[in-house]
């Protein structure tokens, strides 16, 4: 436990240990989850739900940044990670509820499509347990 | 036949969360046991992936499209192994969470497989 906190306080905190594996994960997994949907969609028929498709595409970009600001630690990629979770609460939320108000802007699903639910709503607890974790990885 | 082998996978993968769920409960990290539970689970995934494939070649057509079966196929042999990795790197009850989260996404995605090839 002390080794690894030396190491920590050298490089920069480590975010990516104990519960922040965990959350490398999930990222990594929605990363690879949202990316190969929006690729495997805008091959087959990208005039069906452009929209969508790029919505998805988006979200694949910032669940990659912040695997990367996660395993890479420190104090900027903490708060790099900080901002990008933010944006991605909003995104899940715009796009939650621009997807209930308005269905016919969106033929097919995105990620964020119902805030999430077609993934166990997973896409809007994670940002928050995120920023929760990214809020007290430095102290512990 | 591939209905039954997604079948076995999926309820395999829910008694390996349920399993490791239990080791984060306890505090503990993945011990021997857990990674031969993982082996069983991923051999499982990867013999529907070959499955799968021969079957694509014998002229089958998944209802939903075969490259978003191919994609699934995919994902569902590399979900286990890859969280059985991290948690060889996280020796705490963390590293069983990880495998939790991936044995509950290999079932998610065995359903999502189920849909796929057509019920």
């Amino acid at each position: 436990m002390t080794e690894s906190t030396d190491a920590g306080q050298r490089s920069g905190f480590d975010l990516g240990q104990g519960p922040g594996r965990l959350l490398v994960w999930l990222y990594g997994v929605f990363t690879v989850a949202a990316a190969s949907r929006s690729a495997v969609q805008m091959l087959m028929d990208f005039g069906r739900a452009p929209l969508a498709y790029v919505l998805s595409a988006g979200a694949a970009v910032v669940y990659a940044f912040i695997t990367y600001s996660l395993v890479r630690g420190g104090e900027s990629a903490r708060r790099a990670a900080l901002v990008c979770c933010a944006a991605e609460l909003a995104g899940v939320l715009v796009v939650g509820t621009w997807t209930l108000l308005e269905p016919s802007a969106f033929p097919d699903a995105t990620v964020w499509s119902d805030y999430g639910m077609g993934y166990l709503f997973i896409p809007v607890i994670l940002p928050v347990t995120a920023m929760v974790w990214l809020r007290r990885a430095p102290r512990s | 036949m591939i209905h039954a082998l997604t079948l076995a996978a999926g309820l395999a993968a829910l008694a390996l969360a349920a399993w490791c769920g239990f080791a984060f409960s306890r505090d503990q990290s993945t011990k021997d046991w857990h990674f031969i539970g993982m082996a069983v689970v991923s051999l499982l995934a990867v013999v529907q992936l070959v499955i799968g494939v021969v079957r694509l070649a014998g002229g089958d057509k998944p209802e939903q499209g075969t490259a978003i079966f191919v994609a699934y196929l995919l994902g569902a042999a590399a979900a286990v192994p890859a969280a059985g990795f991290m948690s060889l790197a996280e020796r705490t009850r963390w590293g069983s969470a990880t495998v939790t989260a991936g044995a509950v996404i290999l079932a998610v995605l065995e359903v999502r497989l189920y849909d796929i090839w057509g019920g």
